[in-house]
C-alpha cells in the first residue's frame, strides 16, 4: 500500500505538472478530503441500522444456519477459517446484498465480515488469503440488476433498457469468476508474511 | 423475466427484516437490547475508515485532477480501436476502477450526447453495470481492520477488472453489433 499512495501522488503531481493542471491537482486534495469525510458520515446511519439486524440474526442463529448450508462451496474458498465461523455467514449476507443492489446493507455487512476474518488472521497487519480472496470477490462486483445503469439509460428515452441486463449478468459473472480463480492463483504464489517485517523491506 | 428481477429487488431487504426479527422473537432474543447495542459499532467503524478513506480518495482525486487517466486512455486508444472500441469509451475503463461517481458520470455523459441508439451508449451501460469500484472497496474493507499490507488483492481486483473490459466488449460485439 505505501508503493501505491506514494505512486499515486507523485504520478499526480508530475503529470499535472507537464499538463498544466498543478493548481487543478492541488485543489483536488482539499476535494478528496473533504469527500471522504461526507462518504464515511453518510455510512454512520445505515451502517449501525444493518449492524444492529446482523446482531439479532447472529443471537438467533440465522448466521450459523446459513453458515452451514454454505459450507461445501466456503470450505473451498475460504479453507483456511474454521467452516462454523461466523464470518461465512456474514459474507453469505454480503453476497445476497450485493446481489440485489443493496450496496448500502452490503458494506456493513462486508465489513462485519472482514472483521470476522481478521480474528482468525495471524498477522493483524497483512491481509490473509480469505480477506483477499473476499475482497476480490467483491471487487468484480456481482449485481442481478444494475439499477443506477438502467435508471440513466430510462432517462435518455431507451427503447428496451432491460436488454442489457442479460449481458451485464454475464459479464460480471466472468468478472466474478475471474477474481475467485486470481485469488486463488494468487494465494500460492504470494504468501503471507507471518512476521510484521519492521524495516518494511518487502511492503506493498 | 425482468418484472420477476424487480420483484425480487424489492422484496430482498424487507423479506430479509421480517425472517430475522421473526426468527428473533421466536428464538426469545431481547431483540431491542441487541439492535442497540450492535448498531453502536456503526459510528466507531465510520470513523475508523475516515483515514484510508482520505488515503485513496484524495490519491485519486489528484490523479483524476490531473489529466492522468486522458492520458493513459490515449495510450490504450491504439489497442482498443482495433477491436472497433469506439474512442468515447476509453476514459470509463480506467475510471471505473477508481471512482464510482465518476464512472457512472462518464456513462452519463455518453448516454446523453450519444443517445440511446449508439453502440457506445450500451458498451459503457454493461460496463458500468458490471463493475464495482476496486479502490473504494479496498479503502473502506481493509480500512474497516486496519490492514495495510494487502499483498495481491488490488492486482487481483484490477485483473478482473480487466478481464471484465474484455468480456464486455465480446459480449457486446456478439449481442449488439
Amino acid at each position: 500500500m505505501n508503493y501505491i499512495f506514494y505512486l499515486l501522488i507523485i504520478f499526480s503531481i508530475i503529470i499535472g505538472a507537464i499538463n498544466g493542471k498543478l493548481q487543478d491537482v492541488v485543489n483536488a486534495i482539499m476535494d478528496g478530503a473533504d469527500l471522504s469525510v461526507k462518504v464515511a458520515f453518510s455510512l454512520i446511519g445505515i451502517m449501525a441500522f444493518w449492524l444492529g439486524i446482523m446482531r439479532i440474526a447472529e443471537k438467533s442463529g440465522i448466521i450459523d444456519w446459513i453458515s452451514k448450508i454454505l459450507k461445501p462451496i466456503t470450505k473451498v474458498l475460504f479453507n483456511e477459517i474454521p467452516p462454523e465461523s461466523p464470518a461465512i455467514g456474514d459474507i453469505a449476507m454480503n453476497f445476497t446484498a450485493n446481489a440485489f443492489g443493496l450496496s448500502n446493507a452490503a458494506t456493513p455487512f462486508g465489513i462485519k465480515a472482514m472483521e470476522e476474518l481478521q480474528t482468525e488472521n495471524k498477522n493483524k497487519k497483512s491481509a490473509s488469503n480469505s480477506m483477499c480472496m473476499f475482497l476480490g470477490m467483491n471487487t468484480a462486483g456481482f449485481q442481478l440488476i444494475p439499477t443506477t445503469v438502467l435508471a440513466v439509460l430510462v432517462g435518455i428515452g431507451y427503447k428496451n433498457p432491460t436488454e442489457i441486463i442479460a449481458p451485464t449478468l454475464l459479464v460480471t459473472t466472468i468478472a466474478f469468476v475471474s477474481a475467485i480463480v486470481l485469488s486463488k492463483l494468487f494465494e500460492k504464489l504470494w504468501k503471507p508474511q507471518l512476521q510484521d517485517n519492521i524495516q518494511g523491506g518487502n511492503e506493498r | 423475466m425482468n418484472n420477476i428481477l424487480n420483484y425480487l429487488s424489492l422484496w430482498a431487504l424487507p423479506a430479509l427484516l421480517l425472517l430475522i426479527l421473526t426468527a428473533g422473537i421466536i428464538k426469545k432474543v431481547p431483540i431491542y437490547e441487541e439492535f442497540t447495542s450492535g448498531a453502536k459499532d456503526g459510528f466507531k467503524i465510520a470513523i475508523n475508515i475516515i483515514p484510508y478513506l482520505i488515503a485513496i480518495i484524495v490519491g485519486i482525486s489528484m490523479l483524476r485532477a490531473s489529466g492522468a487517466i486522458e492520458i493513459m486512455a490515449n495510450i490504450f486508444a491504439p489497442i482498443l480501436l482495433k477491436f472497433n472500441i469506439p474512442a468515447d469509451i476509453l476514459p470509463l475503463t480506467i475510471v471505473r476502477s477508481l471512482s464510482g461517481s465518476a464512472a457512472l458520470g462518464v456513462f452519463s455523459d455518453i448516454a446523453n450526447s450519444l443517445g440511446p441508439d449508439n453502440y457506445a451508449t450500451k458498451l459503457a451501460a454493461i460496463m458500468v453495470g458490471s463493475s464495482e469500484t476496486t479502490f473504494y472497496v479496498l479503502a473502506v474493507y481493509f480500512g474497516a481492520v486496519k490492514i495495510a499490507k494487502i499483498r495481491y488483492a488490488l492486482i487481483v481486483g484490477l485483473l478482473a477488472d480487466l478481464i471484465g473490459i474484455i468480456a464486455a466488449i465480446f459480449v457486446c460485439q456478439w449481442m449488439f453489433a
